[in-house]
């Protein structure tokens, strides 16, 4: 291939992923465009005398419904693992019987549309006190990740040569033992795509923040820039600047652990 | 066409090989002692999962079914006496005006959104898979859309679809055309919604596509080139019957997720103006919780037929595994 062509290629990619990013950027542009200029026709391309009142509004408005995604995020992450790693385990290298019925039923309810789940939740949180609570949505969160975090660490532990297993048993070790010594160690790049889109997947949610939690004292961020829109939709640069916020963590996770992001998504789709 | 008889049934993808869920080869030196010890070990490791299964799936859609049965009204709701009604909630949903329209939008959001995303999502993978400067980085930057909140997604789709400020608009009137009401015309709701989805979904597409299309070994590509089939030709002739297996699942997974979309569509229009972009995860929501007079019953009625819809369609997707997995 020469060169010539080459940067016609990269060229035509860096124009294709402009388009597709345009409308991230114009996020961002106008998180910092000030409410004077944002009605502006032509618009401005850059955020000439850009302002941070977004943000500031962010940092006053928002932080307690930042606080409390992250509070959902990691508990969904904890829950998830510790019910997914030790199933995936056992699908993987114990044989269960009636292991085959468990695999076929999570891959049903990942079928499951969550607004469905919201419902059945809503009765039963009301029933045991915990509507309106943090950790009733982490629960109903969890839903989204477990069938795929099962999924995700089966494939994976499947391709653990048993012989390590094995070894560890020799060495006196129980089942027990060899899962939390030998398999989870191993299997930290399962563990680390599990826990990513667990954490990703219930930041973003939406469904079952809005109504399990809408009239909670601490709510997530999906639903602190839902109501920001609701009350303040004149507020542009706010409302933007509040989602760059909270696009952050997506951001952060995209660059530090980008492999495992590709990993999970054809794991996901293409177990084969 | 002889390069495609020749070809090797491959469908390797990148990632963790997943023969998990075929049995494994019956190991001949193994003590029935040991195995017993074994299942009851399995068993232990997947108690956890199994009373997660139970009580965090099966009674929420046990509590949903019962909803659908049931004459609710918020009084009721709390005091857990609400009379049985069999499927009239049922009845009262397919007799809706709304159910028609509904039905209708579901179809044509999910089929265009689909068509959209696999195509697009398709030549992306096939641009990728060449080799240039900054290749791995651009593709990794297609990834943002769907990793973003889809809150914020469809926030700043609105935005871009603002009638009087929005860019989309601003765009329009360089290029001479009349602005367009996206979202508050009945008659562009729908495709606004669904050009918002096509974006999100996008980088699903390209993320399955690209590592199914290196799965398939560049010998045969080398090989037709050799025959002197062009371009197109390679694509459609070798690489797309290749890929089939991976593109049925990418597409019954994307079938599958785009029957639950709820988030977009009721951010960036709510359902309307009056229905036109309303599909059945819309209105089950609408009819349970964006009232202030909740109507539980037919609201969980309408999710199950969803519910329907979607296990209709995942029996077709392991189907197709299945038939995948036999050589």
């Amino acid at each position: 291939m020469t060169t010539k062509r080459s940067g016609a290629k990269t060229a035509a990619g860096l124009a294709a992923t402009a388009v597709m990013l345009f409308p991230v950027y114009w996020m961002i542009n106008v998180s910092f465009t000030s409410d004077q200029r944002m009605r502006k026709s032509p618009p401005d391309w850059f955020p000439v005398d850009g302002t941070l009142d977004g943000y500031r509004a962010v940092l006053d408005q928002q932080l307690p419904y930042l606080g409390a995604s992250l509070i959902v995020g990691l508990g969904t992450v904890a829950l998830t693992l510790a019910v997914a790693a030790p199933a995936g385990f056992a699908l993987a290298k114990l044989r269960p019987r009636g292991g085959g019925v468990l695999s076929f039923l999570l891959l049903v309810a990942q079928m499951i549309p969550g607004i469905i789940m919201a419902m059945g939740y809503y009765a039963f949180l009301l029933n045991i006190g915990m509507l309106n609570t943090l950790p009733g949505v982490i629960i109903a969160d969890t839903t989204i990740a477990v069938p795929f975090a099962v999924l995700i660490f089966t494939a994976f532990m499947a391709g653990i040569p048993d012989e390590i297993m094995q070894a560890a048993v020799t060495d006196g070790a129980g089942t027990l033992r060899t899962f939390w010594s030998v398999i989870m160690p191993v299997s930290r790049n399962a563990t680390v795509t599990v826990s990513l889109f667990a954490f990703l997947w219930a930041w973003s949610d939406f469904v079952f923040a809005s109504t399990l939690d809408s009239g909670g004292t601490l709510r997530p961020i999906t639903l602190g820039i839902y109501h920001y829109i609701g009350n303040n939709n004149q507020e542009w640069n706010a409302i933007m600047a509040t989602a760059v916020v909270a696009s952050i963590p997506a951001t952060v996770l995209l660059v530090l652990a980008q492999r495992y992001v590709a990993a999970g998504v054809s794991a996901g789709a293409v177990k084969d | 066409m002889n390069i495609r008889t020749q070809a090797p049934p491959t469908r390797s993808v990148d990632g963790p090989s997943g023969a998990a869920f075929s049995a494994a080869p019956p190991r001949a030196a193994r003590h029935r002692a040991a195995q017993v010890t074994s299942q009851w070990a399995a068993w232990a490791f997947l108690t956890p999962i199994t009373v997660y299964l139970i009580a965090f799936y099966a009674y929420p859609l046990y509590r949903n079914l019962d909803l659908s049965l049931r004459h609710y009204t918020v009084r009721s709701f709390v005091y857990g006496n609400a009379e049985f009604i069999g499927l009239d909630n049922y009845r009262t949903v397919l007799v809706d005006p709304t159910f028609l329209p509904a039905l209708g939008h579901t179809v044509v959001f999910t089929l265009v959104s689909l068509a959209l995303q696999f195509s697009i999502g398709m030549a992306l993978a096939v641009f990728f898979t060449q080799h240039f400067r900054l290749s791995v980085t651009l593709r990794a930057l297609f990834l943002v859309p769907w990793l973003l909140p889809l809150i914020v997604s469809a926030s700043t789709w609105s935005w871009l679809l603002n009638s009087d400020s929005g860019i989309v608009n601003t765009a329009l009137a360089l290029l001479g055309v009349d602005p367009v009401n996206w979202l508050t015309s009945p008659d562009w709701s729908l495709t606004s919604v669904i050009i918002a989805n096509v974006w999100i979904g996008i980088p699903f597409n390209l993320v399955v596509l690209y590592s199914g299309l290196r799965g398939i070994p560049p010998h045969i590509h080398e090989a037709a080139a050799l025959d002197g089939a062009t371009g197109w030709q390679r694509f459609w002739r070798v690489t797309f019957p290749l890929l089939r297996p991976v593109s049925a699942i990418t597409l019954l997974l994307g079938l599958v997720y785009t029957l639950k979309v709820f988030d977009i569509i009721w951010i960036m229009t709510k359902g309307g103006p009056v229905d036109s972009s309303t599909t059945f995860a819309t209105w089950s929501y609408r009819l349970g919780f964006g009232n202030p007079l909740p109507a539980f019953g037919p609201g969980a009625a309408v999710g199950n037929l969803l519910i329907v819809m979607a296990v209709v369609f995942g029996l077709i997707y392991i189907r197709v595994q299945r038939k995948q997995q036999q050589p």
